[in-house]
């Protein structure tokens, strides 16, 4: 185990800096989740963490120790690849021993690690196969078994569950998880699935554009989103939008109603104003209620205990979760409401949240 | 057996029996077909003369039969306890299999280098060494003549060999494969602590094995049969290749036909059993990797 810390790291390929002043402390044991879209740095900051690319400027430091100029065989980690990066023309045995070629164990002591590996990874059975034999799922555990082996400070996983089909993506999560638990080895784990994030994660760090936009654990970045990024990228389905004037007695509504709510900090607000609400916040208003939104149900998404409604208000499109059981029909009239603890206060201008921490 | 009995008879044997006797009536089809027969006796025929000379007696050669009137094995009885024979057996063995060994060792680490590594100048060396394809092998027998003469390798196995130990067609030829290579698989190795050749040797090499044996059987039988180069550098008979060495046979009163094809019959036995053996891993390399090259 060891904690890994980066000091205003930035990275350039050629004219182009991709990495803008990273700066993260991991702790001992931690199981850190980098997620963000597409070209966000997240491989690339893992990348550089491994020694598979080498930092512009800025310090890279694990169990305390500065590494940029060390070898990745020198580093002390493991690294598991999005595509397994298993050799297909070695059986799994030989796989997973791979990375002991270099360690100065001897040959029975090497094949007591193989054992005990594939046994934690229940593939003792599997140990003379050849990757072409393997389903998908036992490969990603061969790949995990190889990392393991070498008994690791850090495990790297670079979006390693992206090539699985949705059971297996969730089998294996459940296993990582387990695997974490178990050997309690710091984990840094890049994946764009921010399902993925949310369930496996001690804290997330959320990319975008070469800059982390917040770094906390699930629930914080779930519930205290720092700005309108973080909060429409973390949740499924996205936070509801709406964009609106700050006024003293409240907000109103671009071409909507006026809402009765203030933000806790308005001291950096512009006065245009986005407010945002989880579907899972916007409920079917009860009788005595207060009615935020009223507006004509689109779609109607069936997801078995609950259902997903989309509502046209005229000015805007909002998502609702309903009860499942018996959904509101498409085109039916809805009034919808949201308790106000649950309603989030965006500067329009630069993003940032207006709730006070 | 009418058409219509030959249909109802192909009907029985079911679906796909009618459907390749429909396919093959094609006009298309039997274009196809009756082009790569003839193509194929043109490719065979060659060697069925050669084979059958070998078979004749010296006054039965010139006569175009391919059975001859009185076969004879007298010309392999000749030529084995010829003790000439074996020494430029031998020599091409040793020639063709140390080029062999050479090129593919070379190539593939070349061709991995201008794959796998950045490096400044990466791109006129590749064009540098591609371009050498463009010059005929005619053009190099001087320099080369020249080199053999000046470091001393005129009458050496060393002086037959340098021009083939590496080659800008198996260059090219790896670095493609390499393409097909995961720079995953080099970089989990890189972290696994392996050292550049021995990622090179233990984890690049065997996903390409299909291009390997290529690349063998080009290098081996382009060797193997080379003729020019050998006969410029070498003039001491122990040093003959095989195709040097045949023809001797035809220098002295008159071309000794029969013993020619039966040295060149004896001489494409090992290139028969190369691409045999190299064709069983092309297949197998190409269905344990599952890369496509």
């Amino acid at each position: 185990m060891a904690s890994v810390e980066l000091k205003n790291l930035t990275k350039s390929f050629g004219k182009t800096e991709v990495l803008h002043g990273i700066d993260l402390v991991v702790e001992n044991g931690e199981f850190i989740v980098f997620v963000g879209p597409s070209g966000c740095g997240k491989s690339t900051t893992l990348r550089l963490l491994a020694g598979l690319e080498e930092a512009t400027s800025g310090d890279i430091l694990i169990g305390g120790q500065v590494v940029n100029n060390l070898e990745p065989k020198e580093r002390n980690i493991a690294m598991v690849f999005q595509n397994y990066a298993i050799y297909p023309h070695m059986s799994v045995r030989k796989n997973i021993g791979f990375g002991l070629r270099t360690s100065k164990l001897s040959k029975a002591d090497r094949e007591k690690r193989i054992d005990e590996v594939a046994e934690i990874l229940s593939m003792t059975e599997l140990l003379e196969r050849r990757p072409v034999q393997l389903s998908g799922g036992q490969r990603q555990r061969v790949a995990i078994g190889r990392a393991m082996v070498r008994d690791p400070s850090v495990f790297l996983f670079d979006e390693p569950l992206s090539n699985l089909d949705a059971q297996l993506r969730t089998q294996m999560r459940l296993e990582i998880k387990k695997l974490h638990q178990d050997v309690g080895t710091t984990i840094i784990f890049v994946t764009h699935d921010q399902v993925e994030a949310m369930t496996l994660a001690d804290r997330i760090v959320i990319m975008k554009d070469g800059h982390i936009q917040q770094v906390g654990t699930p629930s914080e970045v779930y519930q205290h989103p720092k700005n309108i990024f973080v909060a429409q990228f973390i949740g499924a389905p996205s936070m509801n939008m709406l964009t609106g004037k700050l006024l003293k007695t409240g907000v109103q509504i671009d071409n909507g109603p006026m809402l009765k709510f203030l933000p806790t900090n308005k001291t950096q607000n512009s006065g245009n104003i986005t407010i945002g609400i989880r579907p899972n916040a916007l409920t079917l208003a009860a009788d005595g209620d207060e009615v935020l939104f009223e507006g004509k149900i689109t779609i109607v998404e069936p997801l078995g205990a609950e259902a997903l409604i989309y509502v046209d208000l005229g000015y805007a499109n909002v998502i609702a979760h309903v009860p499942g059981y018996t959904p509101p029909k498409t085109g039916e009239m809805v009034k919808l409401t949201a308790p106000q603890e649950e309603i989030h206060f965006f500067d329009t201008e630069t993003g940032l949240t207006l709730k006070q921490d | 057996m009418s058409r219509t009995k030959f249909k109802a008879s192909q009907a029985s044997l079911g679906r796909g029996s009618t459907y390749a006797y429909k396919n093959s009536l094609k006009p298309a089809s039997v274009i196809r077909w009756t082009l790569l027969f003839m193509g194929g006796i043109l490719m065979i025929m060659p060697i069925i003369y050669l084979l059958s000379t070998s078979f004749k007696w010296p006054h039965e050669i010139y006569n175009l039969q391919i059975i001859p009137d009185e076969p004879t094995l007298d010309n392999y009885v000749y030529v084995l306890e010829d003790g000439r024979f074996f020494t430029w057996f031998g020599n091409s063995a040793i020639v063709a299999i140390c080029t062999t060994i050479s090129s593919v060792i070379f190539d593939s680490l070349v061709g991995y280098t201008l794959c796998k590594f950045e490096f400044k100048g990466k791109t006129f060396v590749f064009i540098a060494i591609l371009s050498t394809l463009m010059i005929p092998t005619e053009m190099l027998i001087i320099p080369w003549y020249t080199m053999a003469v000046d470091f001393g390798w005129i009458n050496s196995y060393w002086g037959i060999m340098f021009p083939g130990m590496m080659t800008a067609f198996g260059t090219f030829l790896m670095k493609q494969f390499f393409e097909s290579v995961p720079d995953e698989f080099l970089e989990a190795a890189r972290i696994d602590g392996l050292n550049e050749f021995q990622i090179w040797w233990s984890v690049a090499m065997p996903l390409v094995t299909p291009a390997l044996s290529a690349l063998a059987i080009f290098v081996f039988l382009g060797n193997w049969t080379a003729f020019i180069w050998p006969l410029i550098v070498t003039n001491d008979p122990v040093l003959y290749t095989l195709p040097v060495g045949l023809t001797t046979f035809s220098v002295e009163q008159s071309v000794e036909w029969e013993l020619i094809m039966t040295g060149a019959a004896l001489a494409t036995i090992p290139t028969l059993v190369v691409f045999l053996v190299f064709q069983r891993y092309i297949i197998r390399g190409v269905v344990m990797t599952g890369l496509k090259g």
